[in-house]
Order: C-alpha cells, then structure tokens, then sequence
C-alpha cells in the first residue's frame, strides 16, 4: 500500500522536474549557451544533493500537503497536483508547482469540509501580479548595470562568453539545489511519518536516515522528470518568449535568483531587522513567475518588439489555469477514492465548544455570552460550525479564528510509548524533559498540549518578533501531534 | 573542466588576434613586394613572394581551426555564424593580396616610371583600407562601441583608392605610346588591386550589421 500511494508523490516529482527546471536552466539551454544534456546533468545532479542533504532540515515537516489529515487524501492531492503540472508541461507552460499544490489543497478542503485559508488564495493571486513585475523590474537594472560593466572593462567575446556559461551554469546549479531542498517537502514529506526504510550507514561515514532514503528517492523522480520532459517547457522560457541573447539569458536567471532572494528570504528578512535596517516587504514569490517576469522585462528593455505575446497570454493563462484543474481534479477524485474504492481521504475533525474552550476564549478577552447556545454541540466539520459561528455572533477574522482553534477537538494521549517512538534528535533536553513530565496526561485540545508544554518550559514558548524560532516551534508541535492523536491513521 | 575552458578561451583569442595580424601583415608585404618590383629589386620581390605564401598558410591554418573551435566547442551561439562569415571575408582580403604579388610575378608587367607613384599611392591607400577593416575586427571582438570610428575610415580609403584608380586608368588610356594590349594589362593591374579595397569596404558593410546584432 506504501508503494502504491508513494507512486503520486513520485508523478509530483517527475512533473515538478519536467516543468521547473526550465527555471534554473531554461535561459541557458534557449539561448543555446549549454547543451540540453549538459544541463539536465547538473539539475540532476544537484536537484538530488539538494533534496537529500538541505531538505533533511524540513524532513520533519510535512510540506504543504501537512494540512490534508489522511494518507489517501495526501495521495489524490499530489496526484491531482501533479497531473495539472503535467498538462500545463503539455502546453510548454512554465507553472508553479507549489500553487498547483496549494489548489489541489483546496479541492480537498472542500471536499472534506475544513477551512480554505483564503490567505493563501490572495497570495496566490498576489503572486500572479507582483512576482514578474518586481522580477522585471530587477532584470532591467541588472541588465543596465551589467553592459555598463562589460562596456567599461573592455572584455574580449570569447571571454564574455566563457563567463556568461560559467554565470549561467552556476545560477543552474545554484537554483537546482535550492529546487531540490525547498520541494521536496512537498514531494516526500507527506511520507516520512509512514516510511518502512530504516536509517543505514554507508562504511559508518555516512548515515543515510530513512527519510534522507525517501529523499532520495523523490530527488531521483525529480531528476527523471528533468531528464525526459523539461526540454519543452526549457525552450518556452529561453527562447519562446523573446530570442534571448546570452547575456539576456544570464541576466534572466540571476534577477530571478535574486527576487526569490530578496523576497522571500526571511532570513534577510531577520537579519535587516536585528541591525535595525528597513526590511524589505516579503512578497509572495514563485520562481517559475520570477523567470517569465524577467525574460519579459529582458523583452521590454529592447523596446518589446521582439516579445511572442501570444506565447506570454498562453502562460497567464496557464498560471491561473493550474490552480483551477488541480482543485477540480483532486475533489472529483477525492469523490471516486471515497465512494468507490472506500478509502479514508480525510479524517473528520470536530468542533465542540467545551467548558476548557469557553474558559480560554473568555480569558483572550472574546465575550462568550453568545456562545452559551453553541455550547456543547457537535459540529462534524470545520465549514459547519463556522457557519454556526457566524449566525449566532459578529465577530472578527482573528476572533473567529480564536474560537475555532478553541474548540478544534483533536484528542490527545502522551503516553510513554508514544514519546518514545518520537525520534527526539531534533528536541533541546529542556523540551524533552518537558515532554517527559507530562506522561499519562490526556487533552482534548490541541492548544492544551501547547499550553501544558509551554507552562513546564519557556523553551516551548513562542516568542514575540522571532518568526524562525516560532515557525521551527510550530512545526515541532505538528510532529509531537501526529504521534499523540488517538487514532494514529497517519 | 572549470580551468580547461578558461584556457580555451585564451587560446581562440589569441588565435583571432593571430589570424587578424596575418591580414594585416599580407598587406605590409604587397606593398614592400610591389615597391620592390617598380624598383626592379628582383631579390627583394622573390622574398616577399615567398613571404606572403607563407603568411596565407599560416592565416588559412589559422582559420580553420578557428572555425571548427567555434562549432565544436559550441562557442559564442548567438554570433557564431557572424564570426564565420567575417573570418572568411577577411581571409579572401589576405588571398587577394598574394593573389595579387603572384599576378606581378607571372605577367611581369612593363610599368612606365611616369605611373610608378600613382601605383604606390593607389596601393598605399589600399592597405590603409584593409588596415582600417582589421582595426574595427579587432574592436568588433574587444570594444563593439569604436567598431564605427574605426569603419569609417574603410570607407574614406576606399574612396581614395576609387579616385586614383580612375585617374591612373584614364592616363594609361591616354597614353598613345602604348599598345592597347599594354594598357589593357595595366588597367587590369590597377582594377585588381582596386578591388581589394571594394571587397574591404564589403566586409564593413557586413561588420556593421553583426554589430547591430550584438549590440548590448
């Protein structure tokens, strides 16, 4: 059964390598600078190192598809993901992968009743807009600054043309490892918790743990699809828009490393912040938008002649497209899996509002004496009881939002054996010693576990301004879950 | 590998500076080959001769290799068709001057002392003109941005050389002393040297669009 539903997580795979690659390497094969062969080789090759050694940092996490709460439901949702990256690769469209995830996300969300967290709708939509522009926009100046440089130093064409294969083979390289360790999450995560591989050592060297193995694994899949499929949607970007000419191409790449960069590093983000710099705005970024933005912006600066605009409407529409097919693909097969084949593709999650919920929801400084009607009602899924909610009160989008975790039932038993089949390697001995103490103890809400953890030890505290501390919390509170939940269906 | 393409590099760079120097040296060659022969210092002509053999050896060696580089190593795909062209344009520059020397050397023309200066001033001006077209390669490879200053001139030599050749034929053709097989070998000696010139002022005509082509 493993095998059978890690084949959708390799399709994710194979398709995000035939559709992504053309972002790192696709300016550099169009404008003829290195062969096709050569450029699948090194995406390979690094897409693989990338997964394997920086993805291991998110092993614990579970990638976008975290939220989808059973197995099948994880499978239909990569599935239905991954076949709108396939069609649009079919089109020779540049997409991104992750917002075809996200719509098959929300296909699933649908289906099974949760919450849509419209955040990430706007994002997406955001991302449309903004990406390119600001890629653009920096491919431009990159570009202006880059020829003055060239006009100044007098360089040779041979040796410009050496450096400009040099600059493009190392952005390629560069961008096909951050593509491996940023997707692969997405890819294999979803699988770690239910891997059959045990950790093995090679000559007591390398210790390879079982979900570096599934990493692996999901890199080689990516790296197939690299291999077999990617020279299409590659020629789309280098030389389907406009001709780009090496220089063009080289810049192309590089402006577009350097928006996924600036806009979405936060740990930039920190660092300006720590020595009292203006931050820079986090926009919403995908890097397949980043590259069609700059190749474009390339076009503009040469006065916008030599652009296909028929070719740019085609991958507009695809963008807005991929979301769309993957939210109907994955709810009508959702449907199938669920009637026909009767598998599990969600777990119910109940809302009630129980006297510890109406305790905290009061204690925030909500005023609850409208809720005395709600109380101690069963609420089967997410969807329902918001509407509930929103007959009874007014309320804001964060007090809604309060209430709903408030009474989000998910039971929760710390037993001795369950802490122990928890791999604590990633835990500091304080967050351990805490987890120890609180042995024997049931919760019926998520938030008690959180707040039981936090009073033993400040170390299981969020803390104010430090998003990299809060998020790596955060997603070390998602694993401890998984183990604790009653029902372990995952 | 990383290293292994750098020197490459190096090394075609340095086959192009070559290449183009074997031009310009076949024109420094015609002309001290040619003054040597309206001397009458046969010694001096037969050196020449035997040098600018060399020097088109040398430049057609030098191409080819350059040539199979370019595909082979996949070098410069944007202009690589450009570079060809231009190779090959400065190489018939190069065989028209030896192509040229050889042609005094088989017909031994009669040259009356009257025409010897205007012959030097026309071959003078020709060589300027090739020199002019090897100095705006040299820049099309280094500083595409003085390409023109440098094409200019091709043309400005070019006009020269067109003005002194028509005056010189239209003098041989005046001249009733000569047999009209003479004048007609000397014409011919005056047009074929002329030509270089036209065929200089042809390969700037190409060099400005491959410079519009790369234009940053």
């Amino acid at each position: 059964m493993f095998a059978f539903f890690l084949s959708s997580g390799l399709f994710l795979g194979w398709s995000l390598g035939a559709n992504d690659a053309s972002n790192v390497f696709g300016t550099a094969v169009g404008s003829r600078m290195l062969r096709f062969r050569t450029a699948a080789i090194y995406c390979s090759i690094f897409v693989i190192i990338g997964a394997v050694i920086s993805g291991a940092g998110a092993s614990h996490t579970l990638g976008k598809l975290g939220s989808v709460n059973a197995v099948a439901g994880a499978f239909i949702v990569a599935f239905a993901a991954a076949m709108s990256v396939y069609l649009m690769t079919l089109a020779r469209c540049p997409v991104s992968t992750s917002q075809a995830i996200v719509g098959a996300i929300i296909g699933w969300n649908l289906f099974s009743g949760s919450l849509t967290d419209y955040n990430s709708l706007t994002k997406i939509v955001v991302t449309w807009m903004a990406c390119p522009v600001l890629s653009a926009f920096i491919a431009v100046v990159l570009y202006k600054l880059i020829v003055f440089c060239i006009k100044r130093s007098k360089i040779h064409m041979f040796k410009l043309d050496g450096m400009t294969r040099y600059g493009l083979l190392l952005a390629g390289v560069f961008g096909s490892y951050s593509l491996g360790a940023n997707n692969i999450a997405n890819v294999m995560g979803v699988f770690v918790p239910v891997s059959p591989f045990s950790d093995i050592s090679i000559f007591g060297v390398f210790n390879l743990t079982s979900a570096q193995q599934l990493f692996f694994i999901g890199g080689v899949a990516i790296a197939v699809g690299v291999f077999t499929y990617s020279k299409r949607v590659m020629m789309t970007v280098g030389e389907g828009i406009i001709d780009l000419a090496p220089v063009a191409a080289f810049v192309a790449v590089w402006s577009h490393s350097i928006v996924l960069l600036l806009f979405s590093s936060q740990g930039l983000e920190a660092f300006l912040i720590r020595h009292g710099l203006p931050s820079i705005p986090l926009v919403p970024v995908s890097s397949s938008q980043a590259i069609v933005g700059a190749v474009i912006g390339m076009g503009l600066l040469k006065g916008g002649k030599g652009i296909r605009w028929r070719v740019v409407g085609g991958i507009t529409c695809g963008w807005i497209a991929t979301p769309i097919i993957a939210a109907l693909t994955s709810f009508i097969c959702l449907f199938f899996l669920q009637n026909v084949f009767q598998q599990k593709t969600y777990r119910p999650v109940n809302y009630i509002i129980t006297i510890e919920a109406m305790e905290r929801v009061r204690s925030i400084g909500i005023s609850t004496e409208k809720l005395n009607d709600l109380f101690g009602k069963d609420f089967s899924t997410a969807a329902g009881f918001k509407k509930a909610l929103s007959e009874h009160v007014t309320l804001t989008p964060d007090e809604q939002d309060v209430i709903m975790t408030s009474a989000e039932i998910d039971e929760m038993d710390v037993t001795k054996d369950r802490i122990s089949e928890i791999s604590l390697g990633w835990f500091t001995e304080e967050q351990k010693k805490a987890l120890h103490e609180l042995e024997g103890r049931v919760f019926i809400h998520k938030w008690q576990l959180n707040e039981a953890l936090a009073e033993i030890s400040p170390q299981w505290r969020f803390r104010e301004n430090d998003k990299d501390y809060n998020k790596n919390l955060q997603n070390k509170l998602s694993h401890i879950y998984r183990f604790f939940r009653y029902e372990t269906g995952y | 590998m990383g290293i292994s393409i750098l020197k490459r590099k190096v090394g075609v760079e340095k086959q192009m500076d070559d290449f183009l120097d074997q031009v310009s040296e076949s024109g420094l060659l015609f002309k001290q080959g040619a003054e040597a022969y309206l001397k009458g210092n046969n010694e001096a002509f037969e050196k020449k001769l035997e040098q600018i053999a060399d020097t088109e050896h040398k430049g057609d060696a030098l191409r080819r290799s350059l040539e199979e580089q370019l595909y082979t190593k996949t070098l410069i795909p944007e202009s690589r068709g450009d570079v060809l062209e231009l190779l090959e344009n400065m190489d018939s520059l190069l065989d028209r001057f030896k192509g040229a020397l050889w042609q005094f050397d088989i017909e031994r023309p009669e040259i009356n002392p009257e025409y010897h200066e205007d012959f030097k001033e026309l071959i003078n001006y020709v060589v300027e003109a090739v020199e002019a077209i090897v100095r705006s390669c040299r820049a099309f490879f280094k500083e595409i941005d003085t390409v023109a200053d440098h094409m200019h001139k091709v043309i400005y030599w070019e006009t020269e050389s067109d003005k002194i050749s028509t005056r010189v034929q239209r003098a041989i053709f005046r001249n009733e002393e000569l047999a009209l097989c003479h004048r007609t070998q000397l014409r011919d000696f005056v047009r074929n040297i002329d030509n270089i010139a036209d065929r200089a002022e042809d390969v700037a005509d190409r060099l400005s669009i491959y410079v519009i082509k790369r234009s940053l």
